[in-house]
């Protein structure tokens, strides 16, 4: 199947297997393997993007289903070498130790505070809910969260 | 010769954003997975779905014909390749066969059965299904103690007891001790099979260069030298001839520690195709073919005073083998006997290790290895002392500590602890969650039928592993520092960081050392045909060990330039400050670049001195490090679910000097969860024929961040004298010291039910029953 789709700005045109898993389009067809699979059954949140301004899990979609849509990655959030700020609240945070689990749990931390600008801790904590982290413990990650969110505030 | 400001910047022990971290937020890192190379084929795997059974054919006939496929191999094939190794030798040790396929036989669910290669994954996977196994299904054995009962099925059919391996150690006079004892407690206490689960699952690229007889095998491991000599052997290949990369490894906790079959029969596979070859671990073969954790039933007996003077500690220890040896398997109990005192103030011990086989994923090192185990085993028994005696839980270990004026302190169990506070953090732990307080509202929620519980843990442990008589495969680590011809300086550690930070930490030293700027350093790792032999990362050890071996390099270092920096000065009286030499009379100064520059240029030389700037240090401990704290949780219990709500947790951690709090503290939250996901949630399940019930993370709880309460993290600081840092290593800390103050807290909250002891994990289920039955 033919399928047309936006990533981090730029177009795609693919014939595609009808069963190819949106997640190996982007790491094996576009090369964008910052997005990470980690469980294949969408239980650990590592393989998350932004599609047409959600969060989703790209392990649990066919690459066909995102036919048409726009598409947001991990490469996609610096800017002309300008980090994200909530790439940024990560790194001053110490939000991150393997690393493995961070582009997934970022793009879900966006997803966090695009649709509350301002959560508390209890609400960062269940937006979290659907991304496993065996590293930190979560805490430097809620601390990324409530940094991000501050500095958006100023 | 301008005299140029002297750079007075420090960063050691300074909370410093990672330097490894602008790859990994950016989405830009390269893990196993990631690599991609012209002609590269995928593996997958077709594994037994039986915990025990014989093989009676194999039919590989479709699966070869299948679109895509290149190659089939099963244990026929693979014959020549030697065992997957068994680290450890002791005596009576069985050790079976571990081909890296099945041959005859099936031993646990998961056994690789063969091997599937095509030029796409999803083609690999679709021929997988087409391999036919005809299995006579045979009686399996899941639990340990079960195991060893009569009649039970035999794993390994030559040993119909299962029993794999015994041990005993005795220290001081254990009947004695219990002869004179007033009060003597027992109890039978379960450390649970656990999944190490790190994020990113196992992978292997493995790429035969044929002409030139070279074998590159990319794998997430701790250890890439040691899988390095391993696997050359196994596939009889000259070690020189193999380069092992860990590239980025996305978590490890001791599960990646190890050699598997999969790392020998990629490389095998590459070697018969001619062309380069990925296997990427499903999460489902993650939790079924990854090594396990934990898997012991204790029986403790604890003799004490009246007045709670600890005695003696007994312990017959039943560890849960699994169906082979592992790397380090059999070690990993002998770890629980060494800490089974944990710092109490006995000299009389007595310790029985029966390994089992059972037809389970082997078990082996998963963070702490051993040492939680003996902690929580410990620190159970203090309480249900403490209760018994109707003591304070704290008070009884205060009575008992080996005290600050005591060390180097030697245990029964033949170590040299190497300093030491212990009462220090508890008081510091007591103040900060307000203990007496908290006892005095216990009271009052106690008649309003409310439980509240405090819990208690004062642990120690072993980190810094280790001196190399002490460990299989030596214990110490090396460092190469490189200060190039234009002063940049190139670090090249023979350990094997995989989150714990070491690209900074590593550089903060060098920095300071030096005089230099964090970023005129890069520190490399993971590459045996960049780096010299090292050991690894694992049992805290990378900084206590990997980072002295680098302040010894930077010491010969600092010593050449300053030979070169007084020839350029023509002075006698020089010293290194802030990145310059400096004559110490006329202050004169030459800027570190120049002094490099001269050195590799070697117009002129200091005497008896070679030109370059390079130095290489193998460091061998003379001791292990002995980091202790105390961690304090507060639980409210749900009388209706049987939730536990962890209202504080509060930690205390010494773990000698700090070089950067901020990576201490995230390792501290990252141990304490996992510590926290064996007492509340996780459980590795097999049911009695062998099947891993919990094998996805749909039925495996780990940690998730709603779940997790606020650490509040502390430290008293006692250096380590084992090494010029004075650093005791934390990776395991919050992991160690964590599952018993979880459980005293709970026990202390329905102690007013009767309650001494539940097993983990602490499963809401488990606690509404005895809510139910006894409320």
């Amino acid at each position: 199947m033919n399928i047309n789709l936006t990533i981090n700005g730029k177009s795609y045109s693919q014939d595609v297997e009808p069963r190819l898993l949106l997640i190996h389009f982007l790491r094996d067809v576009a090369g964008l393997t910052g997005t990470h699979t980690g469980c294949e059954t969408s239980l650990c949140g590592a393989c998350t993007v932004e599609l047409n301004g959600k969060a989703i899990k790209s392990c649990s979609m066919f690459a066909v289903q995102a036919n048409g849509a726009d598409i947001v990655t991990i490469e996609g959030l610096a800017t002309d070498g300008k980090l994200d700020p909530m790439q940024e609240a990560f790194w001053n945070e110490h939000g991150l130790q393997c690393g493995f689990c961070t582009p997934g749990m970022i793009m879900a931390s966006k997803q966090i505070l695009d649709r509350n600008p301002s959560p508390t801790e209890d609400e960062i904590r269940h937006g979290l809910e659907g991304n496993v982290c065996r590293c930190t413990g979560y805490q430097h990650i809620v601390n990324a969260v409530k940094a991000a969110a501050a500095g958006a505030g100023k | 010769m301008a005299t140029t400001t002297v750079k007075t910047e420090t960063f050691v022990g300074k909370r410093i954003r990672r330097r490894e971290d602008p790859r990994l937020i950016t989405g830009t890192a390269t893990y196993v997975e990631d690599i991609q190379m012209p002609g590269m084929h995928y593996a997958v795997i077709v594994r037994s779905p039986h915990a025990a059974a014989r093989i009676r054919s194999i039919n590989t006939k479709q699966a070869e014909a299948a679109p895509g496929v290149v190659s089939v191999f099963t244990g026929k094939d693979t014959k020549g390749v030697g065992a997957v190794p068994c680290g450890i030798v002791m005596p009576d040790l069985r050790v079976p066969p571990h081909t890296i396929l099945a041959t005859d036989r099936v031993y646990f669910v998961g056994h690789p059965v063969a091997v599937v290669v095509a030029r796409d994954r999803y083609l690999a996977r679709d021929a997988a299904d087409l391999i036919e196994v005809d299995y006579e299904v045979l009686p399996a054995v899941a639990d340990p103690e079960k195991a060893l009962a009569k009649g039970a099925p035999a794993v390994h059919p030559q040993w119909p007891d299962n029993v794999a391996f015994t041990y005993h150690q005795d220290g001081g006079n254990i009947d004695k001790a219990f002869a004179e004892a007033d009060v003597v407690v027992k109890q039978r206490i379960t450390s649970q099979r656990l999944v190490p689960m790190a994020m990113e699952t196992r992978g292997v690229v493995a790429e035969w260069r044929g002409a030139d007889r070279q074998l590159n095998l990319y794998t997430s491991t701790q250890i890439p030298h040691l899988v390095r000599t391993l696997v050359a052997g196994m596939l009889g290949l000259e070690e020189n001839r193999m380069r092992v990369i860990a590239p980025e490894v996305g978590g490890g906790f001791g599960s990646k520690l190890n050699v598997y079959a999969e790392e020998a029969l990629m490389g095998y596979v590459s070697m018969k195709i001619h062309k380069p070859v990925k296997w990427i671990e499903s999460r489902r073969e993650n939790f079924t073919c990854t090594i396990h954790g934990r898997g012991h039933v204790d029986y403790y007996e604890v003799a004490a005073k009246r007045d709670g003077t600890i005695l003696g500690i007994k312990l017959k220890l039943i560890q849960d083998v699994g169906a082979y040896h592992q790397l380090l398997t059999p070690l990993i109990p002998q770890l629980s006997v060494l800490m089974m005192p944990g710092i109490y103030n006995t000299q009389n011990i007595r310790a029985d290790i029966v390994g089992v086989f059972t037809n389970c994923v082997p078990t082996d090192a998963y963070r702490g290895a051993g040492r939680p185990e003996a902690t929580h085993g410990i620190e159970r028994m203090v309480d249900l002392l403490a209760a018994e005696l109707k003591m304070d839980p704290a008070e009884i270990r205060f009575k008992n500590f080996v005290t600050k004026d005591n060390f180097p302190y030697p245990t029964a169990t033949g170590l040299t602890y190497d300093s030491g506070d212990y009462a220090a953090p508890l008081k510091k732990a007591l103040d900060l969650v307000g203990y007496v307080k908290l006892r005095q509202e216990q009271a009052d929620l106690r008649k309003q039928g409310k439980y509240m519980g405090i819990g208690i843990s004062t642990y120690g442990e072993i980190c810094a592993i280790g001196p190399s008589p002490a460990t299989p495969a030596g214990g110490w680590e090396s460092a190469t520092v490189k200060i190039e011809p234009s002063g940049k300086v190139t670090i090249m550690t023979g350990a094997c960081p995989h989150g714990q930070g070491e690209e900074t930490t590593f550089a903060q030293i060098a920095a300071d050392e030096l005089g230099v700027g964090l970023d005129d350093i890069l520190v490399i790792r993971g590459d045996t045909a960049v780096v010299q032999y090292g050991i690894g990362t694992f049992g805290s050890r990378a900084t206590a060990v990997g980072g002295t071996a680098l302040y010894y390099a930077l010491q010969d270092l600092k010593a050449k330039i300053i030979k070169f920096g007084a020839m350029l000065l023509e002075s006698e009286d020089v010293s290194l400050v802030g990145g310059q030499v400096i004559d110490n009379k006329s202050g004169k100064s030459k800027a570190f670049q120049e002094i490099a520059g001269a050195a590799y240029r070697a117009l002129k030389l200091p005497p008896n001195t070679e030109p370059g700037l390079m130095a290489t240090r193998f460091w061998e401990p003379p001791n292990f490090t002995f980091p202790f704290g105390a961690h304090i949780v507060v639980s409210d219990i749900d009388n209706e679910t049987g939730q536990i709500k962890i209202r504080r947790y509060v930690a205390v951690d010494d773990c000698g000097n700090i070089l950067n709090p901020l990576i201490v503290d995230g390792q501290v939250h990252g141990g304490v969860a996992q510590g926290l996901g064996q007492a509340l949630w996780e459980q590795a399940v097999y049911d009695d024929n062998g099947q891993l019930i919990t094998g996805e993370l749909m039925d495996y709880a780990v940690p998730r961040a709603h779940l997790m309460p606020w650490i509040e993290s502390h430290h008293t600081c006692t250096p380590s004298p084992v090494n010029p840092l004075g650093v005791k290593g934390v990776g395991e800390a919050g992991t160690i010291g964590c599952s018993p103050a979880v459980v005293n807290s709970v026990v202390d909250a329905l102690s007013p039910l009767g309650v001494k002891h539940i097993d983990m994990p602490l499963t809401p289920e488990k606690i509404w029953k005895i809510l139910a039955t006894k409320h």
